[in-house]
């Protein structure tokens, strides 16, 4: 990409820099908070599917009267509407967000980008509608019907415009770590969805290229992205650089190279070469790397400031979100190896892993984000810091819930599937009271959306009392 | 890092090397994977009824692959011999799975063989096992006053249907159970036909 004509600069004077920033922002008022009313929609509708799908464990001849209702529907249309609804639209809506802040420059044809945002909406509610209507690829993460997803890809590429050329007109010399992931998450993400939507594999080989998508669905999109608003948000609010550059540099290279290699231990013991499957184990126990360094980084940054949390409710999701993705990696790293996924493959085990990552880890970053975010664009704060706090532990408890039954539950029924000797109608019923408690963890999760929505909804009409000052520690006063 | 071109090189070189090497590389070692002699294609009603297996998402909960001995108890368990490539030459989309909360069903159509077993399973699974979560699929059937001409009329226990009426499978039922019978993956894997191993 050719060099800009006008000079560089990493360091504006302040009242420069405060006057971009305000520009930044105006530039991108409008795509990101279409991406963000958007993602609130999906994340409500995503739950109650996620809720349905759980109680029916429960209720098995609950809503059973029509195809649409039956759980192998409703299951997928809740991930499609978490995964590429809530997650996606939202880490977009960040991303959009930075990017102008990050490379100094306004947001390239902001118009272009909301109409992303338009054509994302568009490629959910007809994908989702056809998951729910029997229409499928019947792929894991890769549902929807091929003539739908073109729909996304020109909204991808749309997107990926605007955000480009916002960084071909940048003004700073040197790129900063949330920038590194945010451009490569916009070149793997396309490469990755249209090589898997290719209709030339069958048999085993589309398996493998099935979890060579679904795995990099989370390790290269909604991670790589979760991570450039972590690496935005926790120096933004306590006022001081990350601790390490040379930590971010490993951290965001390994996972490049280790995490694009994950996906075949899904298939771990299944009919497919033992020497692919033992290279996606390496590659999984090798992830500790890059989360060791972004964890040192992000950890040793808050080091003597956690304090702040209390103050700040961007800080205390963003730090609960990067503790979390600490745990859920390793937890992912251990559950690759041979011994232990014998026993957690094909149990609910999976299932809590699954959402500690994309709940604990990446959700708990997006509500952070909304929480700094949302005010500079709406001009207004947050009228009730009540609210945020029953969000916080709402969301907070229902995911502990979640995880913990279904990992005990899980582990106990990897075990004794493992024992040809316990008939397997005696598996399925010890995992029983466990589903049930799950079932709770989602209703309070569902319920923490609740009080998010009604808030933000607040936030956006301007309700409550003018803001006299910023209603927390990192308000706009502090940039 | 300041260079836009090291950033979107190092990420096309890192997605491109784990295609080439999870995708590619085993695409090219599974290439000369014949049918076995023994496993024949699914015929249209089989097909469409893993249509409807697909559309239906029973893939979710119910995987299609027997791992070895060595690596659980698929096999004591009576689900079969452990699954290779050769038996899924003819699955598109693969519905290898990745979750039992129920089994395996890649030998149901051996375990179980009985059609009226199957309708009243879909019909009410908790009819035949009392523990099941399965969803039932009532939609799949009609229940009606009188049998007619072609009804496929199926068997069930007192209680299940209004007493007076007949429990019909709709042939998207029957389309469906002919593809879980021909869930038969016994044959010896290694009397391949064309191609080999």
């Amino acid at each position: 990409m050719t060099a800009p004509s006008r000079p560089y600069t990493d360091s504006p004077a302040p009242d420069v820099a405060a006057s971009e920033r305000v520009a930044a922002d105006r530039s991108t008022r409008r795509p990101v908070l279409l991406f963000f009313h958007s993602a609130v929609i999906w994340l409500l509708i995503g739950s109650l599917l996620g809720l349905v799908a759980s109680l029916k464990f429960t209720f098995p001849d609950w809503l059973t009267g029509q195809a649409l209702w039956t759980f192998g529907r409703v299951r997928t249309a809740h991930l499609n509407a978490v995964a590429y609804g809530w997650a996606s639209m939202a880490l977009i809506g960040v991303a959009v967000w930075m990017i102008p802040r990050l490379v100094r420059a306004p947001l390239h044809r902001p118009l272009v980008a909301t109409a992303a945002a338009v054509g994302w909406n568009l490629f959910l509610v007809l994908g989702i509608g056809a998951v729910l209507a029997g229409w499928t690829d019947g792929l894991e993460w890769l549902e929807i019907p091929y003539p739908i997803d073109a729909v996304v890809a020109v909204s991808g590429g749309l997107m990926a415009f605007s955000v480009l050329m916002t960084v071909a007109r940048r003004r700073t010399r040197h790129f900063y770590v949330s920038v590194w992931y945010v451009l490569a998450a916009m070149v793997w993400l396309p490469i990755i969805f249209v090589t898997a939507n290719l209709p030339v594999f069958g048999g085993v080989g589309q398996a493998a290229l099935n979890w060579w998508y679904g795995h990099n669905a989370l390790g290269l999109w909604i991670t790589s992205l979760s991570l450039a608003a972590a690496y935005y948000l926790v120096p933004k609010v306590l006022g001081r650089p990350i601790r390490s550059y040379s930590l971010s540099l490993v951290g965001f290279w390994a996972l490049a190279f280790f995490y694009s290699l994950n996906g075949i231990h899904h298939l771990i013991g299944g009919p497919v070469p033992t020497w692919l499957i033992t290279v996606s184990i390496t590659a999984s126990v090798m992830m500790v790397i890059p989360v060791a360094a972004t964890a040192v980084n992000f950890h040793t940054t808050m080091l003597g400031r956690f304090g702040t949390l209390r103050h700040s409710p961007t800080l205390a999701f963003v730090v609960a979100g990067a503790m979390i993705y600490t745990a859920a990696s390793l937890q992912g790293s251990a559950e690759a190896l041979r011994t232990v996924n014998r026993v957690t493959h094909f149990t609910h085990f999976t299932v809590g892993h699954a959402h500690l990552g994309v709940y604990g880890f990446a959700s708990m970053i997006l509500f952070g984000a909304y929480y700094f975010i949302v005010p500079r664009l709406v001009n207004w704060e947050w009228p009730r810091p009540a609210l945020i706090r029953w969000h916080f532990w709402l969301a907070l408890g229902g995911i502990a819930l979640y995880f913990v039954s279904l990992t005990i539950g899980g582990w106990i029924e990897g075990v004794w599937m493992l024992d040809a000797a316990r008939p397997f109608g005696d598996v399925v019923s010890v995992t029983k009271p466990y589903l049930v408690a799950r079932s709770v963890g989602g209703a309070m999760m569902m319920a923490a959306h609740c009080v998010f929505a009604y808030h933000y909804w607040l936030m956006v009409r301007r309700r409550g009392p003018e803001p006299q000052e910023p209603a927390w520690a990192e308000g706009r006063a502090a940039g | 890092m300041n260079r836009y071109l090291v950033i979107f090189l190092g990420a096309v070189a890192t997605v491109t090397f784990a295609f080439l090497v999870l995708v590619g590389l085993p695409q090219e070692q599974l290439a000369d994977v014949g049918a076995p002699a023994a496993l024949r294609p699914y015929s249209a009603s089989e097909q469409a009824g893993r249509a409807r297996y697909v559309s239906l998402g029973c893939h979710y909960c119910h995987s299609q692959q027997v791992r070895t001995p060595a690596f659980g108890s698929d096999s004591a368990r009576g689900w079969g011999r452990a699954s290779e490539p050769d038996d899924y030459v003819y699955d598109r989309p693969h519905l290898l799975g990745t979750m039992r909360t129920g089994p395996d069903l890649m030998n149901i159509g051996v375990r179980q063989p009985s059609r009226d077993w199957h309708y009243l399973h879909l019909f009410q699974p908790r009819a035949v096992a009392p523990y099941s979560v399965m969803p039932s699929f009532p939609f799949l059937f009609r229940v009606k006053d009188q049998a007619e001409m072609g009804d496929v009329i199926v068997n069930t226990p007192p209680g299940l249907v209004p007493a007076g009426k007949v429990l019909v499978a709709r042939p998207e039922a029957r389309e469906l159970v002919d593809y879980l019978r021909a869930m038969q993956h016994d044959y010896d894997v290694r009397a391949a036909a064309g191609g080999g191993r």
